[in-house]
């Protein structure tokens, strides 16, 4: 039985072990990752072309576990050195590569001038890193002279990979972040061409002019950073170009104050830019590039790959939520260019997927995904494109002198913010400076994925024609005509030889690319706006008329959501875990089946308790050894001082309390939590316990619906006559005295009139006239057949009310029988006679008969009653010891009683013949009847005769020790 | 008369005490479910209201909830979703199922029920049934009052995304309905913790406030990016998984996870209370 009580929690345990493991497995790392060894190294590289001056390379070399490894060559963007990349080459080194990281000339402890990516300096320095790594022992190489070397890096670094693989074979793989195509178009981009058929398909394919409006607030932030670092430990000299090669200084001198650049500046941009050798590049390309990016558009990337795949490379795209503007690659993305590096570098593992996938970014930053990522088989050739017509009259566009007030629509570094609270509030059209062009709402939602096209017609005033400088953006407008600029960028364009004659130059302009969801209901707008305050715009004052010429085409990329499988482990988890509850649930059904064991003997015996005992944990025993016996039509009383150890035997009783040993058998069955036979046991135990919003009768009724036996077996009118409640019984039980619930309570336990009744001080708050009808009641109860358990730790209660009686103490049982023999022990007994001297003469001449004495003072008159008279005789005791006076019920019945206050010890006393009055004698084994017969036969008069000793004495006594109540 | 084999009273069986009718009658009419309920209700409206009377500021922040939640009805329910799933909905559960047991504790009524007798693993399964039917209800009643109102108010337009995609009204409803299905079971970690705390103390208020405490707990812990991946052991950390069911293409990874990561708990914690619940001396 013990296994079987114990079955659930040891399925519960089992299924707890299950899950723990399970998630052990799961989410635990499958081992600490290495830890990586990085060396600082310092590289010299040749000075200039065909110097024998060197300079030195600050590098780090970060050593993979197991070598020889493949290499990887890491760059850094512009403005920050080599332990930029620390994080990154470490993972990268996790994952089996050996990385060298290089802090640039001209940056930080490198030596040299920064010449911009210069072939002859920078990507000469690649080059001499590339031979470098080959000589090392621990780089697995392609041949003699030829590592095998992957090389990434972050906008400049990521033009330095490209520049590097289109001039030198040995490169196997590239993975450039962030980084540009041609430095004039994304400095000085001009996004107007002259209208014709479609350009290239691709979805962020700008077509551009050249004579482009410099980016003046980028290239001054990059400038200005650049060249007022110092490398460290040299003595920092006053000096406008800081550590810029003299031709770069003056190049951007020239940009920065004039705004326009000469031939020289516009060759040196172009020279340094990778679009002069991605016509080489046939190594796998992994491009990514910045959503969030005012400096290198998707346009950049979207020209390097048009033209890698061109020469014959494999390229993947990849768009995420950052860029210059906004966050750096997030680890996922960076183990995303890991693999791409370590399997073309390795040729192990699955091949990378050459899916295009981008990422719509939520509006929603709090709680939940910031982002979806989309996914296209592959970076699309022909990108499907729809053309929405735009509406909007010619307006007038007023450029101010000096380009003050301008238009805001970012702040570089900043524009991150463009779609939220801030971009919004920074994002200023001064009126009067733009002209406005809207959709109309749109049916369903749409998400421009990449560089939407419009044709925009630009007039002069009459008599005023030549060139314009306007700037073109794509706003997203609420229905609320609030409105958003994705992605904050701005499309500058040139529209040159506008006719004198006031008729309009007609210009194809390619917007900023963006990944920008647009809501059904929403617009499309185009604003066409004279100044841009980051960039260097017409100071000439001047009124140009815009008019649109074509709708607007925006690029739809389709695709599918990044294959978000559902994750197997997760489901068999579920799995795993209902099925531990199933098992659960099963276990206790069939622990509820089992076989009831059955004592046969005992069938026809109410309560049989053996060994019982009760201890809790920190040593406390509450119920010591306890064994005893309840017939049918017994009333027992369960007699005991507080903290005698009754409640918590009554608790077991119930199956409430878990006993340490021992066993309770009700009717034969074993008593167990749940345990069928407590069914026939009706309890009131420990105070009242009803829900304090239904009214008492509904307590009633919803309790016996609880024990889902038949209505008519309730008998609910007579649980509430015995409650005796009256019209209360339809009030809340909240509002109930202590009294009432008590009543209430009995009633509840007389539900179904059960045939062991257990009730747990049952006087406690009720009035005398209802203790005298309870006592009455529980009698009747028993005589029916029943049997009733009393416990009190009232020794007038249980002497009133019980046949029989148990006696706890500390406990322990000491002592148990009928109330009489309990009383009676020993044979003390009690006569009242009319002739006390006699009395006691007759008496002491009879055989056994000891300890004859009259009892001092004669005012007791009536000294005790028989036994039987014990429970019939109901006088009104108020209860509690220290009420010894009670009115008489009848001429019939014994006078008051003392219940606690100690006997004074008989003395003897003259015994003057005639006197009426008590006598006591110890009447040994002789029955007090024929005592009665004998003192009635020498003709004296007997009023009463009972045992002498009260159940006061006789508890006292027993318990050893003084009145304790 | 009596069953022989087990001692039972004529018309005992085990299978009919304690049914779901009576556990459910004992627990609807008290004031606490009529209440919880009824704020449930409320709630739709409370927001209809601030929505209503709230004036918008020329620089409102543009595409935030409170804009989109007034763009459908059906957006209306994803705000009052969004805005009660992280404590509203938790209190609630943990309510119904952290009271039920400690409450009848408190009343001292519950050892009149074992002594019915009504067996402790069924005792405790069907309060954990009525429970997890009125969390239901309750579960169930803000979104479908939302729903009403939502409609009535801002029509039954189309279910704009937080992507910005629009859903037609009976996919964005079932999406909908997903979620909430989902943020049921995401609850059942809430659920088995307030039933376990609720076997453990006598207190009913210990059992809901604990459980409360240990969601925002989580919540607080979940915030700190700092704890990196750490935070997935966190039973609150997939919570909000139900935003990614409210797009044009719905992720079931983070829903998965989710979905193990609290039935985990709850399994643990409601096995757990079963296991002290067989074996707890029952003094009050």
């Amino acid at each position: 039985m013990a296994f079987l009580r114990n079955r659930i929690p040891l399925l519960a345990g089992l299924g707890i072990l299950l899950i723990g493991a399970l998630l052990a497995w799961l989410l635990l790392p499958a081992s600490r990752p290495a830890d990586i060894r990085s060396t600082d190294v310092t590289i010299p590289v040749a000075a200039a072309p065909d110097s024998p001056q060197t300079i030195d390379l600050d590098a780090t070399v970060f050593q993979p576990e197991r070598t020889p490894a493949p290499a990887v060559l890491l760059a850094h963007g512009f403005g920050g050195n080599k332990d930029d990349l620390r994080d990154q080459a470490t993972e990268l080194a996790r994952s089996g590569m050996l990385v060298l990281t290089f802090t640039a000339r001209g940056f930080g402890k490198s030596g040299g001038q920064i010449a911009l990516n210069s072939p002859d300096f920078e990507i000469a320095d690649g080059k001499a890193l590339v031979s470098w790594l080959a000589q090392r022992p621990d780089v697995l190489k392609d041949g003699p002279d030829d590592p095998k070397v992957g090389v990434s890096g972050g906008s400049y670094g990521g033009a330095f990979a490209l520049l590097l693989a289109g001039t030198d074979k040995r490169v196997d793989v590239i993975a450039p972040v962030i980084t540009y195509n041609d430095l004039t178009q994304s400095l000085l981009p001009n996004n107007a061409t002259a209208p014709g058929p479609a350009g290239a398909g691709t979805p962020a394919a700008a077509a551009t002019g050249g004579d482009g409006v410099l980016k003046k607030d980028w290239v001054g932030r990059l400038f200005a950073g650049a060249a007022r670092s110092p490398q460290p430990g040299s003595k920092p000299e006053p000096s406008v170009c800081g550590r810029f090669q003299p031709q770069v200084c003056a190049a951007y001198i020239e940009l920065a104050t004039t705004g326009r650049p000469g031939a020289a500046t516009l060759d040196l941009l172009h020279r340094n830019s990778p679009a002069t050798v991605t016509g080489n590049i046939t190594v796998p390309t992994l491009l990514v590039q910045g959503e969030q990016d005012t400096l290198f558009g998707l346009d950049q990337a979207d020209a390097n790959a048009r033209q890698i795949r061109a020469a014959g490379g494999t390229v993947k795209v990849v768009w995420y939520p950052g860029g210059h503007d906004g966050e750096q690659p997030d680890q996922k993305l960076r183990g995303q260019i890991g693999d791409w590096l370590h399997h073309y570098l390795t040729k192990s593992g699955a091949e990378p997927s050459q899916g295009f996938s981008y990422t719509v970014r939520s509006p929603f930053r709090s709680g939940g995904s910031a982002g979806r990522t989309v996914t296209a088989p592959g970076y699309p050739d022909q990108t499907p494109r729809d053309t929405l017509p735009l509406s909007g009259p010619q307006q007038p566009v007023l450029t101010p002198p000096g380009g003050n007030p301008a238009s805001t629509s970012s702040i570089p570094g900043l524009s991150a913010f463009g779609g939220s609270a801030v971009g919004s509030l920074l994002s200023v059209d001064p009126p009067g400076q733009f002209a406005l062009f809207q959709t109309e709402p749109l049916p369903a939602q749409l998400t421009v994925s990449g560089v939407s096209t419009v044709d925009v017609q630009v007039a002069g005033m009459p008599g005023a024609g030549g060139d314009a400088t306007l700037f073109v953006k794509l706003y997203d407008v609420a229905p609320d005509g609030r409105r958003t600029l994705p992605g904050g960028a701005v499309a500058p364009i040139r529209v040159q030889n506008i006719p004198a004659d006031g008729s309009p130059a007609t210009v194809r302009v390619s917007l900023p690319g963006v990944v920008a969801p647009i809501a059904a209901g929403h617009r499309l707008a185009v604003v066409v706006a004279s100044t841009e305050s980051s960039y260097a715009g017409d100071t000439q004052p001047s009124i140009h008329l815009v008019g649109m010429a074509s709708g607007l085409t925006v690029p739809k990329v389709g695709g599918t959501r990044e294959a978000a499988a559902v994750p197997l482990p997760a489901l068999l988890g579920i799995g795993a875990a209902l099925l531990a509850l199933l098992l659960a649930v099963l276990a206790a059904t069939i622990r509820r089946r089992r076989a009831d064991t059955v004592q046969e003997s005992l069938t026809g015996v109410p309560l049989a308790i053996e060994g019982l005992s009760k201890s809790y944990p920190g040593g406390l025993t509450a119920v010591r050894d306890l064994s005893f016996r309840v017939e049918q039509g017994q009333v027992l009383g369960l007699l005991g001082p507080n903290g005698a150890g009754k409640t918590t035997t009554l608790r077991m009783l119930m199956g409430l309390v878990h006993p340490s040993a021992g066993t309770i058998r009700v009717f034969g069955h074993a008593i167990f939590p749940g345990a069928p036979v407590l069914s026939r046991i009706g309890s009131f135990v420990e105070g009242s316990g009803f829900l304090p919003h239904a009214s008492g009768m509904e307590n009633l009724r919803l309790y016996w619906a609880a024990t889902g036996r038949p209505e008519s077996e309730a008998r609910f009118d007579e649980a509430l006559e015995i409650a005796g409640l009256g019209t209360s019984v339809r009030r809340r039980v909240g509002t109930y005295s202590q009294g009432m619930r008590q009543r209430l309570a009995i009633a509840q336990a007389m539900l179904g009139l059960p045939d062991l009744l257990v009730l747990d001080e049952p006087a406690n708050g009720l009035d005398p006239p209802q203790i005298h009808q309870m006592r009455d009641v529980l009698r009747r109860y028993a005589a029916s057949g029943r049997t009733v358990l009393v416990s009190s730790h009232l020794l007038s209660e249980v002497e009133q009310t019980c046949t029989h009686v148990v006696v706890m103490h500390r406990g322990a049982l000491v002592a148990e029988g009928e109330v009489a023999d309990i009383v009676a022990g020993g044979g003390a007994a009690t006569f009242t006679v009319d002739d006390r001297q006699r009395a006691i003469a007759v008496l002491e001449a009879m055989d056994g008969v000891s300890e004859v004495a009259p009892e001092h003072g004669a005012i007791i008159t009536n000294g005790a009653a028989p036994a039987d008279i014990l429970v019939d005789a109901v006088p009104d005791v108020a209860e509690g010891a220290t009420s010894p006076e009670a009115a008489p019920r009848n001429g019939t019945s014994p006078g008051p009683r003392h219940a606690a206050a100690p006997r004074e010890a008989a003395a003897p006393q003259d015994g003057t013949p005639g006197d009426k009055g008590v006598v006591h004698a110890n009447l040994g084994g002789l029955p007090r009847s024929v005592a009665v017969a004998a003192l009635v036969d020498a003709g004296i008069a007997v009023d009463s005769a009972g045992p002498r000793r009260r159940l006061e004495d006789a508890f006292l006594q027993l318990v050893g020790e003084g009145p304790s109540l | 008369m009596t069953d022989v084999s087990t001692g039972a009273a004529p018309g005992y069986r085990v299978g009919r005490t304690l049914s779901l009718r009576v556990e459910w009658l004992r627990q609807v009419r008290r004031v606490r479910t009529r209440v919880t309920l009824g704020l449930l209700v409320a709630v739709p409206l409370l927001l209809l209201l601030a929505f209503e009377l709230g004036t918008g500021s020329p620089n409102r922040r543009s595409g935030d909830l409170v804009d989109l939640g007034t763009s459908s009805g059906l957006n209306f329910v994803t705000f009052a979703i969004f805005s009660s799933a992280n404590f509203l909905f938790v209190v609630v559960v943990a309510l119904f199922f952290g009271d039920t047991v400690a409450s009848e504790a408190s009343w001292s009524s519950l050892k009149y029920l074992l002594a019915i007798p009504v067996p402790r693993s069924r005792l405790l399964r069907q309060k954990a049934i009525i429970a997890a039917a009125l969390s239901l209800l309750g579960l169930l009643l803000l979104p479908l009052v939302a729903l009403g109102v939502g409609v009535a108010t801002y029509g039954g337009g189309e279910l704009v995304t937080i992507f910005g995609e629009a859903l037609p009204f009976e996919t964005g409803a079932m999406r909908l309905f997903l979620s909430v299905c989902f943020i049921a079971v995401q609850l059942t970690w809430v659920a088995g913790l307030a039933l376990l705390l609720s076997v453990v103390t006598d207190a009913p208020l210990g059992a809901v406030g604990g459980t409360v405490l240990v969601s925002i707990l989580s919540q607080i812990l979940d915030s700190i990016t700092a704890l990196g991946d750490l935070r997935m052991y966190l039973p609150t950390h997939y919570s909000m998984a139900f935003l990614d069911l409210l797009t044009s293409d719905p992720s079931w990874k983070d829903i998965s996870w989710g979905a193990f990561s609290a039935l985990a708990y709850g399994t643990v914690f409601i096995l757990y209370a079963a296991r002290r619940f067989a074996r707890k001396d029952v003094t009050s």
